[in-house]
């Protein structure tokens, strides 16, 4: 069985992120195994610009952001397979992988898990309804459009307001085709402002806040939605059903981590992220088993992916180097009210170097509110945001020394108050 | 007249109200911060974007090449720009970065590839 030292599951922006962590922090013997044809993972079929302003200040595009780290993969020289699918990881890194040439056994040291995630799909949504054509995930859509150059129809609805359906609205509307409306459970969307006014708003999309789509028609093909207003419990109100003809309906309603692999890998899942849990250094609870990017939690934006990404590679080669700090006592991060999970959530501030990003998000949108950090009840941070939304993953940074003012700190309690 | 406007700087997303007296912006109403204004101000006045699309690819596993404007082009100038980008084709290889279409629609910005095949 082949051996190496850090073994990389996904070659998108994650394990791109990861493998050059791992090589910067002196691990040589690094695998990257890739389910498709080519590295960089999603970002290929995100065409679209935005990508890479924090962590490079311009704004690129999704296939650009990828080669930048491509290039940087090949340059340091860190193996790669690629049209190879990982079909086990397991608890002592011992990894099953087939590819067109064979079943491939590794036994790796430690395990970085980069899988990304997974679109929630239309089985997952309950719409009644006929099951006809023309139904897609918008992922899928922008697939069949950026990679494989076909318009998937010429009247589209959009169910969902996170930022690939918007995305879609746009570049349906660039290709020729009509996107009658893009409809919204909540009374907020779900994706970024600047993609509501860029891809909405600049070509007059309607957005139907509190709607869903109560009833789709066609047998062969999808003729029309019906879509009807929600109460505050988000249920359909009787009497507002509006008809909207349509050949094409795109689902973006959520993004599911991919962790059947993780489970194998025997790493314990959070049933808020449906990602592993993982502590400051970002190992799962399995020794040796690493997460990064959306197979983590789902991100907003791919830079902070990388930057993550970046940690776990370092973190992994720590561990196979030996170099871990002893783990003293964990401090359990605690997430409470509007505050709905945080990553990590433990610390051992023995790993800590300089400062430690708690990443989050919140359950509502707030206005005018303070996150707030106690340690162990004693009140340590404070900080104002004129606005927090579900849409935008928060970060709070604690230095190291914070960690020192309270030794023995049982559990840091983040909450959201004033 | 009066132009609404959501301000994208931030997650915020004040609603903006300007006012436009023969094309100059003479008041901006909503702003909770500096950035706001000039934000109303140039899609008031010289409203841009990055134009991301695909085209045509021949001789590669992909069909489709990635491509944008270098810079952004003038908002209106978007619909004529995409017009001209259909029929375009090529044949791999191309590299990232490499033009495509020079000058497009008299815009004076190129149009080029975002990835390499």
């Amino acid at each position: 069985m082949k051996k190496v030292d850090v073994a990389i599951i996904g070659g998108g922006p994650a394990g791109l992120a990861a493998a050059i962590g791992a090589k910067r922090r002196g691990i040589e013997n690094i695998i990257i195994i890739e389910r498709e044809a080519n590295l960089g993972g999603i970002l290929n079929q995100c065409i679209h610009n935005g990508f890479g302003l924090h962590t490079f200040s311009e704004e690129l595009t999704g296939p650009e952001y990828a080669s930048r780290y491509i290039d940087e993969i090949k340059k340091e020289g860190i193996p790669f397979l690629l049209d190879t699918t990982v079909l086990d990881v397991t608890p002592d890194k011992k990894i099953i992988a087939v590819n067109s040439s064979g079943l491939i056994e590794l036994e790796a040291k430690a395990v970085i898990l980069a899988m990304g995630c997974r679109e929630r799909p239309r089985g997952a949504l309950n719409i009644p309804g006929t099951r006809p054509a023309g139904i897609y995930t918008a992922g899928t859509a922008q697939k069949f459009v950026n990679i494989d150059g076909y318009l998937p129809g010429k009247e589209a609805v959009i169910l969902g307001s996170g930022d690939i359906g918007l995305i879609m609205a746009r570049r349906l509307t660039l290709e020729g085709a009509k996107v009658k409306a893009v409809i919204e459970l909540m009374p907020y969307s779900g994706g970024l402002k600047r993609n509501i006014v860029q891809c909405l708003d600049d070509y007059g999309i309607p957005l139907k806040l509190s709607h869903t789509i109560t009833e789709i028609k066609g047998n062969e093909r999808v003729t029309g939605v019906t879509v009807s207003k929600v109460d505050e419990k988000l249920l359909p109100i009787p009497g507002t059903e509006e008809y909207i003809p349509c050949d094409t309906i795109l689902l973006s309603v959520g993004l599911i981590p991919e962790n059947e692999l993780s489970k194998n890998a025997g790493a314990m899942l959070s049933n808020i992220t449906g990602g592993p849990t993982v502590n400051e250094s970002l190992q799962t609870s399995t020794e040796g088993v690493f997460a990064c990017g959306n197979v983590l939690h789902v991100h907003d934006l791919v830079d902070f992916v990388s930057e993550e990404s970046m940690r776990a590679g370092e973190s992994a080669a720590l561990y196979v180097l030996g170099e871990q700090a002893a783990t003293q006592a964990a401090i359990k991060l605690e997430p409470a009210g509007g505050v709905r999970y945080t990553v990590p959530s433990t610390i051992d501030p023995g790993n800590i170097k300089d400062k430690i990003d708690i990443r989050f998000r919140v359950g509502n949108v707030y206005k005018n509110k303070y996150i707030a950090a106690y340690f162990d009840g004693q009140l340590e941070l404070r900080r104002k945001r004129l606005v927090m939304a579900p849409g935008e993953m928060e970060t709070i940074s604690f230095p190291k020394e914070v960690f020192d003012k309270y030794p023995g700190t049982g559990t840091i309690t983040m909450t959201i108050e004033g | 007249m009066q132009r609404e406007l959501t301000c994208i700087n931030c997650p915020m997303g004040c609603q903006l109200s300007v006012t436009l007296e023969g094309g100059d912006v003479k008041n901006v109403e909503g702003a909770t911060c500096k950035k706001g204004i000039d934000y109303a101000k140039v899609e008031c006045t010289n409203p841009t974007r990055i134009v991301t699309s695909t085209i045509r690819l021949k001789g590669a596993p992909l069909c489709a090449l990635p491509v944008k404007t270098e810079a952004p082009i003038p908002k209106g100038k978007i619909a004529e720009c995409m017009q001209a980008l259909k029929g375009i084709e090529i044949s791999a290889p191309v590299s990232i970065g490499a033009i495509i279409i020079e000058n497009i629609c008299g815009t004076g910005i190129n149009i080029i590839a975002t990835r390499g095949i």
